[in-house]
């Protein structure tokens, strides 16, 4: 249910159309690059779409760990991966470096 | 689940991360581009371009005749138009015909006019239960249509994006078009709600 409030002007409140747009940061980040690298071309939204289709239609699963934004990542990595922008390998790495940072790393960040 | 090449068995928070911090050192990405991008996306976007269509539509004979007939080229010509948004086309809900929504593939959604799709769009029991049996889904979420209301599902594709045009409601007949656009929802706009007066 939306409220039929000021959608715009200083009344205005912050938007979220009703409900938590990201459950949590990271999807932000993962939506952002999608959209951002179809706008610079680096892949089509097609392409993208593709390969989002193709990782939903491989969980069988329609149970409570649906996770949509997992999916939206699955299909940047992937895409990523074939055009070689960001190689598998290469993500795992980085990820696995950032995984063995100091507890309290990002008390300041963001 | 199955953990395939990309390494899933790593948290996607953590798995994000690495992929902007790739993407950034490779000159592929701008962290500020991204940040602007979640901003339009959270706060300006919304349903908003939307429910201007609507209730241009609703106030204006021609452009709703224009919208019904060529909703693409209605809407370019009120600037919302963007990739996701390259073929629109408008059904519209009366008290005998009920238009509702669906990406069963995924959750195509036309974002520039209705912000990002809501949470029950993207699951998959609303995608695969709203083609099969429409009325009781709507009833669930709170709409009851008459059984002699003729309800069509449409399937969103890469190719077509559908809006709903909904049924304008009785006591806002000396609303402007600006107040009219406060009332309309995003959930009207798919077709799982209607549009009720202040």
């Amino acid at each position: 249910m939306t409220l039929p409030m000021d959608v715009e002007g200083p009344a205005a409140p912050p938007r979220s159309n009703g409900d938590l747009v990201f459950a949590e940061p990271w999807e932000s980040r993962a939506f952002s690059m999608a959209v951002a690298l179809c706008e610079t071309g680096v892949f089509t939204w097609r392409e993208f779409q593709e390969a989002l289709i193709a990782r939903i239609a491989r969980q069988h699963d329609t149970s409570s760990d649906w996770c949509y934004y997992e999916h939206w990542l699955g299909a940047l990595e992937d895409v990523l991966a074939r055009q070689g922008a960001a190689a598998a390998d290469d993500v795992r790495a980085r990820a696995t470096e950032l995984a063995q940072r100091p507890a309290g790393h990002d008390h300041d960040h963001r | 689940m199955t953990m395939s090449e990309s390494g899933e068995r790593i948290p996607a928070s953590l798995r994000t991360e690495a992929v902007e911090q790739l993407l950034t050192e490779r000159g592929l990405v701008d962290p500020k581009a991204l940040d602007k991008i979640i901003t339009t996306y959270e706060t300006n976007v919304g349903p908003l371009n939307g429910a201007k269509v609507i209730a241009k539509a609703w106030t204006d004979p021609q452009y709703r005749r224009s919208l019904l007939e060529d909703g693409t080229a209605a809407i370019r010509e009120l600037g919302y138009i963007g990739a996701q948004t390259e073929h629109v086309v408008v059904v519209e809900n009366t008290a005998t015909s009920h238009h509702v929504v669906v990406c069963t593939l995924c959750s195509c959604y036309p974002w520039q006019l209705l912000g990002l799709p809501p949470s029950w769009y993207k699951d998959p029991a609303y995608r695969a239960r709203i083609v099969r049996e429409p009325r009781k889904v709507l009833s669930e979420m709170g709409l009851e249509l008459a059984d002699d209301v003729e309800i069509t599902v449409h399937d969103s594709s890469s190719e077509v994006r559908w809006l709903v045009l909904p049924e304008r409601p009785a006591g806002t007949e000396k609303l402007s078009e600006e107040q009219l656009v406060p009332l309309i929802t995003r959930e009207a706009m798919v077709g799982v709600a209607k549009i009720r007066a202040r």
